[in-house]
Parts: structure tokens; C-alpha cells; sequence
């Protein structure tokens, strides 16, 4: 087995830059550039050597004994000033020592995976969890990452198997003495894990729009300070704004933590009637981005236009309420007045939805379960129907318990393999 | 298929015994009969002669969990199969004691007789039945014999010994027989025959002996309070046992035990022949000494009088632990050597007879230097059985349900022709005359299927037949509307008068298929995701030691049982999804290192 070795932090001039080493031969590399390996799991101070004995850096090393580390292999921590000199420099000395080279993309992981220290769902959270950037995105990773998924998946599996059982009773020992009626056990069974998969399933879309961000679009008539407010919103000039109508030709997006949420807000082009052939694309396209938004924010000067892009939850605003006289649903970006106030109602509204997110987090999940559901479904429709068919309710039960084997990689674990590690970068 | 076979048995007047209950198929079993006749094995045929009441059993149900049983007439049995096989080609019986193995190194080349002389042979194929080792018990009476009144194999059991193979103790056993004439039928409840018999081979029309009824009683507490008090006494809980009986066959003495709170269990009483008055009580098989079986005999309603005519026995026996074995019951480390039958852990005359034809043809082949004739878990119950002994190996005797197959509902007693005979074609084990009436059958079938898949009708004209359906103006073809519960081939006269053609049988038959199509389509998706991981092969010398991940328990099973495949891996009892991915990543691991 060779030692890999990677860069840990991102590449780039950085306060302190980690190279994390894992395999068996991490005293060779301890050896060769700082001396013996320090007690397991203590921070030590050590002077690093090049391959001249010349000194390449202060680090501090930490060492985690095979057994106890991520990787479950003996793993060796540099924590080297972060500079780009430094690390290359003790990236190059370490591909010189035999039996070492550098990770590829998912190798640290795809050895703890090996090692047992990680199930499938554990690794696919992992991704998740090293690409949050929020607080609510860092939670629903978090609970996948510690096994909540894979246990959930084995509970329902469980009842399932127990359902089928009962249902294999009624097939294969009809001529023997069967004690009582199994059919209410059964039908509870699979109502409940249907209803659980259920639930499961709704909270996806709100569980990848924890992962992805929620959109909230800024929907206005020309020059009603649309892209003012996303500017207040962003703390910075994201979208450029003038004093003519019609600027802001295509979306502008900027994304931002509301309170723990990834929330990205669309400046739509200004919605009105138009010749302008390119800035008719432009309306279309806003329309689109708006309708299809998590929520929507009007601003209005005086009428409200375009009702018909309201939906419930809807936030409707006077515009610039900086000037003309003062009221409870005025904004404006441009003094900032009612902007803490916007970001307080979409926090409480999103943050409500929020709630919903599940443990599916991922669109294979999603679509594992879905399945699932689906021959329940269709389970529960023929028991409802007709006694008579056990064999087809089992069918169907059998395939709920197949798209769970799909789930966790209990089945088709190739391909679940392939599709976790082709997300994967490296040195993680 | 041409090669020249010797069958070597201590004696020939015991070919076609039948010593446990005197009745073939079931649920599962009534599969693997159907199965062995699409292969032309003679068990079908032979029981349909035999059959003296025959059952489909789970009728009201769907069609794929429907089992043909028969109780059979073991005289007629015993005397069909001897003349089946006196007619069978290349087939030489010879009697005698085979005590040991010619061996050439680790290879077996043949047999030796206890008297010394020797048989050469390419392949050999070991059945003990219950021989190997065989101890039977009543009450706390016990003595070496294979089954009543035969010795048992202790020489060939010290040179499987020598083979070192993992081997394990099994326990089976029987009821008393009781002498019909001494039965007070008149207070019993019958079981009649099915009005409609059905047989098990493609071949047969209708039976061809008289048909009787069964009697049904039950025991009462009174029986259980003899049982209980006698409990010391029985060879199994006064400890004289050790070996592992089936859950879903127990003894008397087990029921009474195990389900403490019933105060009933039922009996059949099954008549064993038309030209004598023994009767087999299936349901109170038992290892208490003869004073006390007759004691609760007689507490039993209908049976007050009952003479005994032979006291049940318990027989103890080894097996071999089937995970020995490859897919084609070859014994891996013995090249040459064949098991069938219950020395590989199964229970039942279906389960042995199914294996004798894997191993048969693959003995055969192998001799041939051929490529092996495979079976596996989406062609047939044979498929199934052989893939649960070899990667699962047995707990306690094994026996076929068809909740074992997973893609059960393609897998039919009803196609079993269709799924195998053209197997058996290409093997060239299957006969002309069986040949011939599969061609014609299946002419019949494609030529029905061909007219209704192309007819097409429209919502209109089915509801002017009396069909209800959505109005959808969705034009469906005869198969999809055959698919509806309440349609046959009958109803759709009024549309084409043509299907008048349609024998019943065909019309049946396309029935069924209809019923399935939606399902069997979604299982070929899964089957297709089963093949992908079958494709996933595991080298033999794989080393699971080196997977730092995997628990020693599963390291040691997997040792044991080295799967071929991913597919077969995940098979094995207590493996886990997490496991399987290790086994997977470090395989392609290894094969990085190999291409590199």
C-alpha cells in the first residue's frame, strides 16, 4: 500500500496551509524532514528539512496512530505557514521518498470508506458538509454525516422485510395452520413506512434548496429601485444602477447568508412593455426566473403591476419610501429604510420552510425513495382491492425493499460508487 | 445425453422408496417438479402416475405461488420409477456396498466396493441421503442405520473425512404409520381431491389411478399433557439428539413445546396406497418411545383405536456443508466429485431429485471436458436452491418456498417449460417425444400471443362486448386488455371469432402471462441490475484479510464462502451494504495495481 499525501487547504497565501499524509509509512516521511514521530494525537512544534538538511519550515505536527484517524491508516498532519513556497515545496519533498505519492481526487475518503471508518451515505454527506457554507446547510449535512440516513433506510428495510414475512406466511404455508388474520399488522406496515417515505421525499426539494440556496427574486417596474435595494441587500454594488429605465437588461444574482440560509437574490430586468426586441428577451427571461423563484419581493410605486406573478408569502413593498410620506410597508435602498426588517420576514419565512428538510440530500436519494413509495403505494392499492393476490403485493413490497437496497448500496453498489467519487476533489 | 452411467445402490428393490410422507410437490417443491419434468426428469411423471389425490395448492391465488402436490401410492411410485429407469439408455444398476473413492492424488476416478473390486468413472456423484453416519432414535433407543432397516456408511464416511471438508449433523423424523382399518374414519373431516386435478408433467393428461380423500384431525390437550409428561423421555429433549431439525417441520414434542399456548395442531391422515390401509399422520412426527406415541395416538379424536404398525423415528445424520460446493455441486477441492441430495443439507424428495439433475448433468459434461451447465436465480427454482446452498450454505434442512425466489412471479410451475426446455434441448437431455409436444405447444402459444398483440380495440368496441374500461380513446391490444382481472380469452369471442381456436390450455396460459407483464417487466430492470452485479467477478484467491474495514466474522464467512461475484457476496447472511462497498472498492483497487 503507498502513502498519499495532499494539500488539505484551499491552494492560495493563507495563514497556516495543512498537508495531511496517510498510509504506512508515515515515520519514513517524519524521519526524512522533521525526526521521530511525536506522540499520537499532541500538537508538537518541529523544524522541517528539504532533502539537503536545509530547514524548509516551523510546522506543527500532529500524528493520529492507524485505527484512530480519518482514514483509519496511521495519518501524519503538517501544519506548515501558509504559503505557496512552503507547501510545494514540502509537497515536492515528500513525492522523493519511496512509496509515497500524491492523493488522487476522493482517495482520503475512498480510504476510510476501505478502512470502515465511513458508510456510503456518511461519504456523500462528507461532500456536503466540506461545500457548506451556511449554518442550515452545515446542520442537514451533519445529520446525514452522522449516520441518520443509513439508519433510517435499515429501520424501514426492517419492517418491510417483517411485512413480507407475514405476507410469505399467507403464500407458502396456506395449507398449514396460520395464526390469525395478518392482513391489519401487515397494512400498518407499509402505511407507515409509505408515509415516512413520504415525508422524506417532500423534504428533498427544501433539503436541495439547503444545499443549492433559496432564490428570492426582486420584482418591480422599471426604475422602481429594484437594483438600489439589491445593492443595500448586498452591501455592495453588485448591479449596476442608473436613473434610466431598462438597465439592468439580464438577471443579477447575488448570494448571501440570511441568517444561516444560502439565500440568492434575482434582480429581474425591469418587467414592462417593450419594442426593444433585446430587452424583451431580457423581460421574458426575468419573468421566468421570477416565477420559478422560492419567494418573490414586489416593489411598488403605487399600483402594484404584474399581480399575476404573486404567490403565497409574497412580500409586497412601496418603493422609495424615502421620499413621498412614511408607512409601514415602505423600503428603500438607497437610505436603507424597512432593508432590516425585509431581511427579517424573508429570514422568518424561509427559515420556516426550512424545517421541512429531510434526510434525502442528495437527488439519488430522492429518487431511491421515490420508487420506494411509488410500490407502496401500489402495495396498499392491491391489498386494499383484493386478498386474493398476495403474490403481487409481495412484488411490490420487494420492490420498495430493492430501491432501499439502492439507497444505501446494499445493490447496484457500482454504480452508487461511480456517481459519489465523480463529485469528489482532492485532498479531502 | 449419451454418457455411459452406472447407478451403485445397496439394493435395487429400494430405488423408489419413498421414506418420509408419501406425497410429491407443494408449494416451491410442486416448482422444482415442474422444473425437473421441463428437464425430462422422470419425478413428474412418475408421481402423475402414482397420484392418488391430487391438490393445487393456493388456487385462489395468483398463479405464480400456485403448487401441484400429490399424494402418491408408494407402491405405484416404487414400481413407475423402476421401470423408467429399467427403460433408461446407457443406465446400468449395479448392486452393491460403494465403501470408498479410486483416488488419483486429490482427484476421484471411480469407486471402491466393500468386497475390493473397483468402478473407473470420469465423475462421481455422491447421494447418502440420511447414510452418512446415520443414527436413529426412538425414545432413548438408539442405533447406527441409515433409514429403517438399512445399515448406515461409516467407511465412506471416515474418506469424506479425509477430504476434510467442513461437515455438520442434521435430524429429520417421521410419524408412526397407522393401520387404516383400526381408524374411526366416520368422525373425521375429509379432505377431497381437487375436482379438477392438475399434474406435474408437461406430458400428462389426467391421472391414471382411482382418487381418495385424506382425513383431517387434531390434537387436544389431553395429547399435549401425555407429550409433556414424556417430554424425558423423547431421544430429542431427553438429549440424545444433536443435530438440527427443521422450524417448519417440527416434531410433535416441538409444537408442543415451541407454541406452548395452543391446545390444537392439525393432523392429515394420508393414505399411503391404494392395495393396503396404512396411513401416514402427517403432523406428528416423533422421537418418544413407542409406549407413548400409541398413548397419544389414542387421545386423538377418530384414532382411539389406532393400531401402530410402525413406531415414528427420529434419524440423525451428516451433511456437508453445501458452500463446499460450486454452482454445479462440484465439490471444489475434490476434482471429480458430485453431492446431491440431502448430504448437502436440503430435506425433501423435490430438493434431491432437483439437485441429482444439476449434478447429473454436470458429472456428465465434466467428463466431456465440457463447459458447465449453469442455473441461476432468474431462470429457476433449481437456480435459486443451488445459489442458496453453495453462497449461504444451511442452518437447519434445507427446503424450497417459493418466497425464496425474489423474481418469483416470472418463475411459474405454469412456464417452467418455456423458461427451461429449450435449455434442455441445446444440453441434449431432453427426449424426442417431449421434444416434439414443446415444439407444438409453443407453435400454439406464439400464434395466439401474435394475433391478440396485433389486434387493437378501441374503448367502444370493449365496452360493447361488456368489457369495462376507461373511455379514454386509447386503443389497446388483446394482451393488455387480457390483463384485466375479469377478462379471459372467452370474452373476447364477440370481437374476432377466430380465438374460438384457441385451446383452453394456450388460452390459460397467455392469461397468465397477461396478468404478470407489467411486473415481469420491472423485474427484467432489476434482473438487469442483478446481472450487472453478477458481471462484477471476484478473483478465487481474492484475500478478505487484507480489508481492514470488514468485521473478523464477515472476513471468516466470506473466506469460507468466496462468492464469484459482488452479486453472490451480498447473498451471504450478515453482509452489509458498507461491506459490499469495501469488497468493491478494494477490488478495483487491486485491479489498478495489476493494469499498472
Amino acid at each position: 500500500m503507498e502513502t498519499i499525501f495532499a494539500l488539505s487547504t484551499a491552494q492560495g497565501k493563507a495563514g497556516i496551509a495543512v498537508i495531511r499524509v496517510s498510509g504506512p509509512d508515515v515515520s519514513v516521511a517524519a524521519k526524512a524532514i522533521f525526526g521521530d514521530l511525536p506522540p499520537p494525537r499532541i500538537a508538537s512544534r518541529r523544524f522541517l528539512v528539504d532533502a539537503n538538511g536545509a530547514r524548509l519550515d516551523e510546522a506543527i505536527i500532529i500524528y493520529f496512530p492507524e485505527g484512530a484517524s480519518f482514514t483509519g491508516e496511521s495519518v501524519l498532519e503538517f501544519q506548515t505557514h501558509g504559503s505557496q513556497a512552503v507547501a510545494s515545496a514540502l509537497l515536492s519533498r515528500l513525492g522523493m521518498l519511496p512509496g509515497f505519492r500524491a492523493a488522487e481526487p476522493g482517495e482520503f475518503t475512498r480510504r476510510a470508506l476501505v478502512n470502515g471508518r465511513l458508510d456510503l451515505t456518511q461519504v456523500e454527506a462528507l461532500g456536503d458538509l466540506l461545500e457548506s457554507e451556511t449554518e442550515a446547510q452545515r446542520l442537514q449535512s451533519m445529520r446525514v454525516f452522522s449516520g441518520e440516513l443509513a439508519e433510517t433506510a435499515a429501520a424501514w428495510r426492517e419492517r418491510l422485510v417483517r411485512a413480507l414475512a407475514l405476507l410469505n406466511v399467507v403464500i407458502d404455508f396456506s395449507d398449514e395452520e396460520i395464526p390469525g388474520n395478518v392482513y391489519p399488522d401487515l397494512r400498518e406496515a407499509l402505511a407507515s413506512v409509505r408515509s415516512s417515505l413520504e415525508a422524506q421525499i417532500s423534504g428533498y426539494a427544501i433539503a436541495e434548496r439547503i444545499r443549492a440556496g433559496f432564490e428570492v427574486a426582486i420584482v418591480g417596474a422599471p426604475n422602481v429601485g429594484k437594483s438600489t435595494l439589491l445593492n443595500a441587500l448586498a452591501g455592495r454594488e453588485a448591479a449596476i444602477t442608473s436613473e434610466f429605465a431598462g438597465t439592468t437588461r439580464d438577471v443579477i444574482e447575488v448570494r448571501m447568508d440570511l441568517g444561516g440560509l444560502p439565500v440568492t437574490f434575482l434582480d429581474t430586468a425591469g418587467l414592462r412593455e417593450t419594442d426593444d426586441v433585446v430587452e424583451s428577451i431580457g423581460i421574458a427571461r426575468g419573468r421566468a426566473r421570477a416565477q420559478a423563484a422560492d419567494l418573490r419581493v414586489f416593489l411598488r410605486d403605487g399600483e402594484l403591476d404584474f399581480s399575476d406573478l404573486v404567490q403565497a408569502d409574497d412580500i409586497i413593498l412601496r418603493a422609495k419610501a424615502d421620499i413621498g410620506k412614511p408607512s409601514d410597508d415602505g423600503i428603500s435602498g438607497l437610505t436603507g429604510l424597512g432593508v432590516d426588517a425585509l431581511i427579517r420576514r424573508i429570514g422568518s419565512i424561509l427559515g420556516e420552510r426550512a424545517q421541512g428538510g429531510g434526510l434525502a440530500i442528495r437527488a439519488r436519494h430522492e429518487a431511491a425513495m421515490r420508487r420506494g413509495e411509488e410500490a407502496l403505494v401500489a402495495a396498499l392499492a392491491v391489498l386494499d382491492e383484493d386478498l386474493s393476490c398476495p403474490d403481487v403485493v409481495c412484488e411490490e413490497v420487494q420492490a420498495a425493499v430493492r430501491a432501499l437496497d439502492c439507497l444505501v448500496g446494499r445493490i447496484d453498489v457500482e454504480t452508487v460508487l461511480d456517481e459519489i467519487f465523480a463529485t469528489f476533489c482532492l485532498g479531502k | 445425453m449419451g454418457g455411459e452411467t452406472a447407478l451403485v445402490t445397496l439394493s435395487r428393490a429400494s430405488i423408489g422408496v419413498m421414506s418420509c410422507n408419501p406425497a410429491i410437490g407443494g408449494l416451491g417443491k410442486g416448482h422444482l417438479v415442474r422444473e425437473i419434468d421441463a428437464l425430462d426428469g422422470v419425478m413428474g411423471r412418475v408421481a402423475d402416475r402414482a397420484g392418488i389425490q391430487f391438490r393445487l395448492l393456493n388456487r385462489s391465488k395468483g398463479p405464480a405461488v400456485q403448487g401441484p402436490r400429490a399424494q402418491a401410492d408408494r407402491k405405484i411410485y416404487l414400481t413407475e420409477m423402476q421401470r423408467m429407469l429399467a427403460q433408461t439408455e446407457h443406465l446400468t444398476i449395479i448392486e452393491g456396498e460403494a465403501a470408498d473413492f479410486r483416488m488419483d492424488g486429490s482427484k476421484v476416478t471411480g469407486i471402491v466396493f466393500a468386497c475390493g473390486r473397483e468402478l473407473a468413472a470420469r465423475s462421481v456423484i455422491l447421494t447418502t441421503g440420511t447414510f452418512l453416519r446415520g443414527v436413529i432414535h426412538i425414545g432413548d433407543v438408539s442405533r447406527p442405520g441409515g433409514r429403517m432397516g438399512d445399515p448406515p456408511s461409516l467407511r465412506l464416511a471416515e474418506r469424506i473425512d479425509s477430504f476434510a471438508l467442513p461437515l455438520g449433523r442434521l435430524k429429520t423424523g417421521t410419524p408412526p404409520r397407522l393401520n387404516g382399518k383400526t381408524i374411526n374414519w366416520s368422525l373425521l373431516q375429509e379432505q377431497p381431491p381437487d375436482e379438477d386435478p392438475v399434474m406435474f408433467s408437461f406430458m400428462s393428461s389426467h391421472p391414471s389411478v382411482r382418487q381418495v380423500s385424506c382425513g383431517i384431525t387434531h390434537t387436544n390437550s389431553r395429547t399435549h399433557d401425555i407429550i409433556r409428561d414424556n417430554l424425558s423421555r423423547s431421544a430429542m429433549y431427553g438429549g440424545h439428539i444433536e443435530g438440527i431439525g427443521p422450524r417448519y417441520c417440527p416434531s410433535i414434542e416441538d409444537k408442543v413445546v415451541r407454541f406452548g399456548e395452543k391446545t390444537s395442531h392439525q393432523i392429515f391422515l394420508e393414505p399411503e396406497s391404494l392395495s393396503d390401509s396404512v396411513i401416514y399422520p402427517n403432523g406428528i412426527s416423533t422421537s418418544l418411545p413407542p409406549d407413548v406415541q400409541e398413548a397419544y395416538v389414542r387421545s386423538i379424536v377418530g384414532l382411539e383405536r389406532a393400531e401402530i404398525l410402525q413406531p415414528g423415528y427420529a434419524i440423525e445424520y451428516d451433511y456437508v456443508d453445501p458452500r463446499a460446493l460450486d454452482a454445479r455441486l462440484a465439490v471444489r477441492e475434490v476434482p471429480g466429485l458430485f453431492l446431491a441430495g440431502q448430504i448437502n443439507g436440503t430435506t425433501g424428495y423435490e430438493e434431491a431429485a432437483a439437485q441429482g439433475l444439476v449434478a447429473g448433468l454436470n458429472a456428465a459434461l465434466y467428463a466431456r471436458d465440457e463447459e458447465p451447465a449453469l442455473f441461476n436465480r432468474t431462470d429457476s427454482y433449481i437456480g435459486v436452491m443451488v445459489d442458496d446452498l453453495t453462497t449461504r450454505g444451511v442452518t437447519e434442512p434445507y427446503r424450497m418456498f417459493t418466497s425464496r425466489a425474489e423474481f418469483r412471479l416470472s418463475l411459474r410451475a405454469d412456464n417452467a417449460d418455456q423458461r427451461l426446455t429449450p435449455r434442455g434441448i441445446e444440453l441434449g437431455c431432453v427426449g424426442p417425444e417431449r421434444q416434439r409436444i414443446f415444439d407444438s405447444k409453443m407453435d400454439r402459444l406464439n400464434s395466439a400471443r401474435n394475433r391478440l398483440e396485433t389486434a387493437r380495440y378501441t374503448p367502444r368496441d370493449l365496452s360493447g362486448v361488456g368489457i369495462s374500461v376507461a373511455q379514454d380513446g386509447t386503443r389497446r391490444n388483446g394482451m393488455q386488455v387480457l390483463a384485466f382481472p375479469d377478462v379471459q380469452v372467452e370474452s373476447l369471442i364477440p370481437l374476432d371469432a377466430d380465438y374460438r381456436n384457441i385451446d383452453p390450455e394456450t388460452a390459460a396460459q397467455l392469461k397468465r402471462d397477461a396478468t404478470y407483464a407489467s411486473y415481469i417487466a420491472r423485474q427484467a430492470r432489476d434482473v438487469e441490475m442483478l446481472r450487472r452485479d453478477e458481471g462484477v467477478a471476484i478473483p478465487p484467491g481474492f484475500d478478505y484479510e487484507q480489508i481492514a474495514g470488514l468485521s473478523n466474522e464477515l472476513k471468516a464467512k466470506l473466506s469460507k464462502a468466496r462468492p464469484e461475484t459482488i452479486a453472490r457476496a451480498a447473498r451471504i447472511d450478515g453482509m452489509t451494504p458498507a461491506a459490499l462497498a469495501l469488497i468493491l472498492v478494494c477490488l478495483r483497487r487491486s485491479e489498478r495495481t495489476r493494469s499498472a
